[in-house]
């Protein structure tokens, strides 16, 4: 078993950038892998994304034609299942995306693979692959190993490798699979998040943020007048939204908006999940206020209180009368 | 007919908590325990189409953890559940999604159901990947991520919204009986009325062994997962500076770095 071999993620024609994070991850590994880098693109005319994904640190494209035209789980999960048995890659790295979601632990079960599932660290230690991951809430990080497994199959957080550069010139190898599984669902169509004619919060530059912690439907209204009297746009973390408690355009995060445009970012009672990060991490100046110590919000914060929001935001309200 | 909900009774850390002697686990002393919030919502979706169905429709909620999993059994019940299942021996210790799925694969094979719900993430080990595994293990057709549910118990299709990035939607079209993975905020849960939470108790909740599922020590724990635990460690923390002092002083000083920040 050598080489390491990466599912390309796209949708809707374009190449999701988090394909070329993998390339990155992949060349710490190729040592210990002991060979190659390949990118398999599945699609229906997969020749489309070859030259996006011929960067630098790529060896081989497989082209894999399947007959959905956007992803499919039975059409992604029978293809890499066939390109492990044929290629038998030491490493199989995808996306953890909602669409790596949808099929890599199909792959893992049927395919008998090693699994770890939102990995943001890889590496060897001697002969052994060894993956890090989080849990309870990014709190404790924890190392695992693959004892016996020829095969292990990662899917692999966004955002915690660079995306790799530069063009390279890898081969290209169309790969045939004999058999497609007939899929069990099919694609309709995409639907695209409404506009609902309330400010785009991507392009806002200072935003206050409310998570869970505001605690009940009655709270939201102080910090809107807090936010307002700071001149920042109240946001919010995903079950706020869900609550209805603020509208969804307001979400930051991984389902809601990119802050791409935001220089300073509050957060107030966010604990700080990964998918609620994927939206503000970014932002240079991030302050933090949480209850908990350990709230890992802190982790990315320039600065933290340790306190109650409420207290806090009554205090600071008085500073921008 | 029948719904077949997995659920997890998950923990979240107390304050100041220990890492377990042989450095693989954080120490259950400092766990607080619940019912996994993503399931709270299968749940919800499981009641709701019971509740819209004129046949006679029995929401059926399987765990697989230790006695104190009950616990999330119950809520599940006091909610409306029909019927609970928690399957348990000590050697799952140690097992991974897959193990998990193996076993929540054996019950499902037992029940037969129409239509499982599983939560799409577990908030305590986050693995999101318990419901596709299970579904693959049963060669069930899947949808991962659904924020939206069309679908009539006994029907042999299901209309679905899976939510992707950026809060774009995908509406699709699935066989059934499939497994469906569901999202938050496809529902409003409900809480369990003081009337539910009495009658949950009178309600049925069977223990399986391994044996009575047909599977032995090695296809679950540490044997059967796809992956081995080597250390469990506290990140270092990020550089945030902490701001002490009163409420008062601690906002002062923060309207001053905001202001600064702002070029106020
Ligand atoms: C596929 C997928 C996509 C997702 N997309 C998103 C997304 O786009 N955006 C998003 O936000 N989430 C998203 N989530 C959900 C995410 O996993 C978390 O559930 C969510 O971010 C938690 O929100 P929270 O931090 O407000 O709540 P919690 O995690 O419950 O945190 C609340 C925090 O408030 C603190 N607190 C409580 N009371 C106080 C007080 N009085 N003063 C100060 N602090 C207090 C607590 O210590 C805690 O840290 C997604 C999940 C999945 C699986
Ligand atoms: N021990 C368990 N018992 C029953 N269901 C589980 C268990 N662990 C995970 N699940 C199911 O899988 C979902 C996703 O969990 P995970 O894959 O751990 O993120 C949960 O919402 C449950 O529906």
């Amino acid at each position: 078993m050598t080489g390491i071999l990466i599912i390309a993620d796209h949708r809707q024609g374009e190449l999701s950038p988090v394909t070329l994070e993998l390339v990155t991850a992949a060349q710490d590994l190729r040592d210990g892998a002991g060979g190659g880098v390949s990118v398999a693109v599945i699609a229906d005319s997969p020749d489309t994304h070859i030259s996006a994904v011929s960067v630098e640190g790529v060896d081989e494209v497989l082209p894999v034609s399947v007959p959905v035209s956007e992803f499919q789980p039975d059409a992604y999960a029978s293809a890499v299942r066939a390109l492990i048995a044929d290629r038998a890659p030491a490493v199989v790295l995808v996306p953890h995306t909602v669409n790596g979601l949808g099929y890599a632990a199909a792959v893992a079960a049927q395919s008998g693979c090693g699994f770890a599932s939102d990995v943001f660290s890889l590496g060897y230690d001697g002969s052994d692959l060894v993956a890090t991951r989080a849990l309870y809430g990014e709190k404790v990080h924890v190392e695992l190993e693959f004892p016996g497994r020829s095969t292990v199959l990662i899917t692999v957080r966004a955002g915690s490798f660079d995306e790799a550069q530069g063009s390279g010139s890898p081969s290209v190898h169309p790969f045939a699979i004999d058999q497609v599984a007939a899929p069990r669902s099919t694609h309709m169509q995409f639907i695209e998040p409404a506009a609902d004619g309330d400010v785009d919060i991507s392009q806002v530059e200072f935003i206050t943020s409310i998570g869970r912690g505001v605690g009940e439907e009655d709270n939201v209204e102080q910090f809107k007048e807090l936010a307002e009297s700071m001149g920042a746009v109240l946001g919010c973390s995903r079950p706020i939204a869900d609550s209805g408690w603020l509208p969804k355009s307001r979400q930051v995060g991984q389902s809601g908006k990119t802050v791409s445009a935001c220089k300073v970012y509050v957060a107030l009672g966010i604990s700080g999940s990964v998918q609620h990060m994927a939206g503000m991490k970014h932002v240079e100046n991030i302050i933090a206020v949480n209850s908990d110590p350990d709230a890992a919000m802190f982790g990315i914060a320039r600065y933290g209180v340790v306190g109650d929001m409420f207290e806090v935001g009554e205090e600071l309200q008085n500073h921008f009368d | 007919m029948k719904i077949l909900v997995p659920i997890k009774q998950v923990a979240t850390l107390d304050e100041d908590f220990e890492l377990r002697d042989d450095g693989r686990d954080v120490d259950p002393d400092y766990f607080d325990k619940d019912l996994n919030e993503w399931d709270e919502y299968s749940v919800e979706e499981a009641l709701l189409i019971k509740e819209a169905s004129s046949s006679d429709v029995e929401v059926i909620v399987v765990t697989v953890g230790p006695d104190d999993a009950d616990e999330a059994l119950r809520k599940c019940l006091a909610k409306g559940a029909d019927r609970a299942v928690r399957v348990w021996d000590d050697a799952l210790e140690e097992s991974d999604s897959l193990a998990i799925a193996r076993v929540l694969a054996r019950v499902a094979e037992k029940e037969s159901p129409d239509m499982v719900f599983a939560g799409t993430q577990s908030s305590d080990a986050a693995y999101s990947s318990t419901g596709v595994a299970l579904a693959a293990f049963l060669d069930w057709p899947h949808a991962a991520v659904v924020s939206k549910l069309d679908y009539a118990v006994g029907a042999d299709k299901a209309v679905f919204h899976r939510e992707l990035e950026g809060g774009l939607l995908e509406e699709g079209e699935i066989q059934c009986p499939c497994v469906l993975t569901i999202q938050l905020g496809i529902n409003a849960p409900r809480y369990a009325s003081l009337r539910g939470i009495k009658q949950a108790k009178s309600k049925q909740l069977d223990e399986l062994s391994l044996d009575d599922l047909g599977l032995s020590a090695s296809d679950v724990g540490a044997q059967g997962s796809a992956s081995r635990v080597r250390r469990v460690f506290v990140p270092e923390k990020g550089q945030a500076e902490l701001i002490g002092g009163t409420a008062a002083e601690q906002a002062e000083r923060l309207a001053r770095i905001i202001k600064e920040m702002r070029g106020m």
